[in-house]
């Protein structure tokens, strides 16, 4: 186990900079995901830690060893292809032994390790079987268990479950999280799904145009977004801009206030369709005016898309709690607490 | 006219009567069956009875019938030494070819060249679209004693002796490689671009070197493109008597030199015909021990 570090980390491709000036570290034993839309450098970042990738500026360390110029085969880690890359002529052990017999551990040895590592992903008595033989569930585990079987130093996971339908994500997701939790190794996870990376991680860094925005505990990163970027990305948000005037904006009419405005500043603010409910609500909340353009039901819970003051959009999402669904046009109240308005860069 | 019923399979429809299925079957395979009768089976059909004749049908002569010509390895010793000769040229020329081809699309498919790999591909493929004999009569003008070779050798080491090697079993094989390679490095080249690099990674990732990477992983997931070039060069090369005569010379006698030379000089057919299917035979064998090899790598 080791805790893994990036220093001023840099690269480009045709002269177009892919990453710039990442430094982050992944403490040992932590699950960090890289969160962020296609092309934003979190595959590259991925890449560069695993050695497969030279970065043309900065230094990649596990634990206490400087790996900048270590290649991938004697770097120790593990890593989990998006497409599994289990080895279709082989069969499951000889899959999972692959690596064992790279660093010398054969015989009785490395099938008590294996057969050790398919129990551990839930697996015995496939071993036999060739890939092809196997759903794809089943092969992303043999593609784990290949991956843990050399207890590696860091665990790298390219987007592992993209692959795999809904509910079979959200299973493998709880699977993965204990299994990683049960070997503590420092594990990196690329994806580009939102409720993946808060689900599973300890932290989440949200990367765009090359740069991490932002970093942190999920809940932390979800309830205070340090920029618009963030707030967008992972999860909805409304936002509302203007210049702050005697401690709050004043959108069409309204006044929305938070926590310590910068008094005289242009801004912009950002709720969650979560925050916002429908009435008046107490004295001291922001509240707007909204008329409904459109409900989306969904069951347990609604999404309404309204048009708020001066025509801006608005998005709430309301608990279906009586079974009452707003007709379209119709003239609503919208309130939420400061608390909950948070000031975001743009 | 009544609709037959729905489940009826669709069947052409003449003069408002509808013929039975087996008809537009028969219709649609006739060309290629046809073909493959006039092509394939009436030729050797013909051949096959010539084998078995005391002499050749034409003229008045006399024909019997016998076995006699398929014995010519025991009644002319000396042909054990030609087939030997000819296995010997056709296995080293696949060896040859399997290493340089496999060599030559593995650095084509995995060089990350992007689109001028086809370039090179053309470049590799240029030996295909000369013409034989022009190919094969410039390796003379190169490796004959006082050739091109000779004189680059002589440019850099005035001192040293002849390095020409025409009308040796060498220069069939190099003749024979430079003719059939492409075929290699097609078969290798088609295999090896369908690994997924993913593959490749994930065995670096646990370890793994290059000549890992190479004898575990890429060697292996390539074979049946090995071994569809392998059976694609070997079935040709153990029959050719065009560069074993040219660049041979009174060292190139092989079994394709011999069967051509019952058919022409000799003007033996029924030996020739014995020959060409006692090889046929040989061939057929070696595509049997590898269809199994071939379909039991297919399964993935």
């Amino acid at each position: 186990m080791s805790d893994v570090n990036l220093t001023g980390i840099a690269k480009s491709y045709g002269g177009s900079p892919v990453l710039t000036d990442i430094s982050v570290s992944f403490p040992s034993g932590s699950f960090t995901s890289l969160l962020g839309p296609s092309g934003s450098g979190k595959t590259t970042l991925l890449r560069i830690i695993a050695g497969f990738i030279t970065p043309e500026a900065g230094a990649v360390t596990i634990g206490a060893e400087d790996v900048t110029r270590v290649p991938v085969w004697a770097r120790n880690i593990g890593m989990v292809f998006q497409s599994y890359a289990l080895f279709p002529h082989m069969t499951v052990r000889d899959n999972v032994a692959f690596g064992l017999g790279r660093r010398g551990v054969k015989g009785a040895e490395a099938k008590r390790r294996v057969d050790e590592a398919l129990e551990m992903v839930r697996l015995p008595g496939f071993a036999d079987r060739l890939p092809k033989q196997l759903s794809g569930g089943q092969q992303q585990r043999v593609a784990m268990a290949r991956a843990i079987v050399t207890e590696p130093k860091v665990l790298l996971l390219d987007e592992p479950l993209s692959a795999l339908d809904r509910r079979l994500r959200q299973e493998m997701q709880v699977e993965l999280l204990s299994l990683q939790r049960e070997i503590g190794v420092t594990t990196i996870f690329v994806t580009h799904d939102q409720e993946e990376a808060l689900t599973l991680s300890d932290q989440v860094a949200i990367l765009d145009r090359g740069r991490i925005v932002q970093m942190g505990a999920p809940a932390a990163i979800y309830e205070r977004p340090a920029t618009r970027f963030a707030a967008e990305f992972l999860g909805d948000a409304n936002f509302f801009t203007g210049r702050v005037e005697s401690g709050a904006v004043a959108v069409a009419g309204s006044r929305i206030t938070a926590p310590d405005l910068p008094e005289g500043r242009e801004v912009t603010l950002a709720v969650r369709p979560e925050k916002i409910s429908l009435g008046a609500g107490e004295n001291g909340g922001n509240r707007v005016q909204a008329r409904v353009l459109n409900a989306i039901y969904a069951g347990a819970n609604l999404t309404y898309l309204m048009e708020g003051p001066g025509g801006m959009g608005l998005k709430v999402f309301a608990q279906n709690a009586d079974g009452v669904i707003l007709p379209k046009g119709a003239e609503v109240t919208l309130h939420w607490s400061p608390d909950h308005t948070i000031l975001v860069e743009d | 006219m009544s609709a037959g019923p729905a489940t009826t399979a669709p069947a052409l429809k003449m003069g408002g009567r509808r013929l039975p299925p087996w008809v537009a079957t028969t219709a649609l395979l006739l060309p290629a069956y046809g073909w493959l009768l006039i092509a394939i089976f009436l030729p050797l059909g013909a051949m096959f009875l010539f084998s078995f004749m005391t002499a050749t049908p034409i003229g008045n002569k006399e024909i019997g019938y016998t076995l006699d010509q398929y014995k010519i390895f025991f009644t002319q010793p000396y042909m054990w030494q030609v087939a030997s000769w000819t296995f010997q040229i056709a296995f080293a020329t696949t060896l040859i070819c399997a290493l340089a081809g496999f060599l030559a699309a593995l650095a084509l498919a995995r060089s990350g060249l992007g689109r001028s790999q086809w370039i090179f591909l053309i470049l590799i493929l240029l030996p295909f679209w000369t013409n034989g004999l022009v190919r094969i009569f410039s390796w003379t003008m190169v490796i004959r004693e006082g050739g091109f070779l000779d004189a680059v050798v002589q440019f850099v080491l005035p001192e040293a002796g002849s390095v020409g090697f025409l009308y040796s079993r060498p220069a069939i094989v190099l003749g024979l490689v430079h003719g059939y390679l492409p075929y290699m490095v097609l078969t290798c080249y088609i295999a090896i671009s369908t690994i997924d690099d993913a593959i490749v990674e994930a065995a670096e990732s646990l370890g793994a070197r290059w000549w890992t990477v190479l004898g575990r992983i890429l060697i292996p997931m390539a074979a049946p493109g090995l071994i569809a070039g392998s059976v694609l060069i070997f079935v040709p090369v153990v029959g050719a008597f065009m560069e074993p005569r040219i660049l041979g010379g009174p060292q190139g006698v092989t079994l394709g030199t011999v069967i051509e030379d019952s058919f022409t000089q000799g003007f033996n057919w029924p030996q020739g015909a014995a020959l060409s299917f006692m090889l046929l035979a040989v061939v057929l064998a070696i595509f049997a021990t590898f269809s199994g090899v071939l379909r039991r790598n297919a399964q993935w």
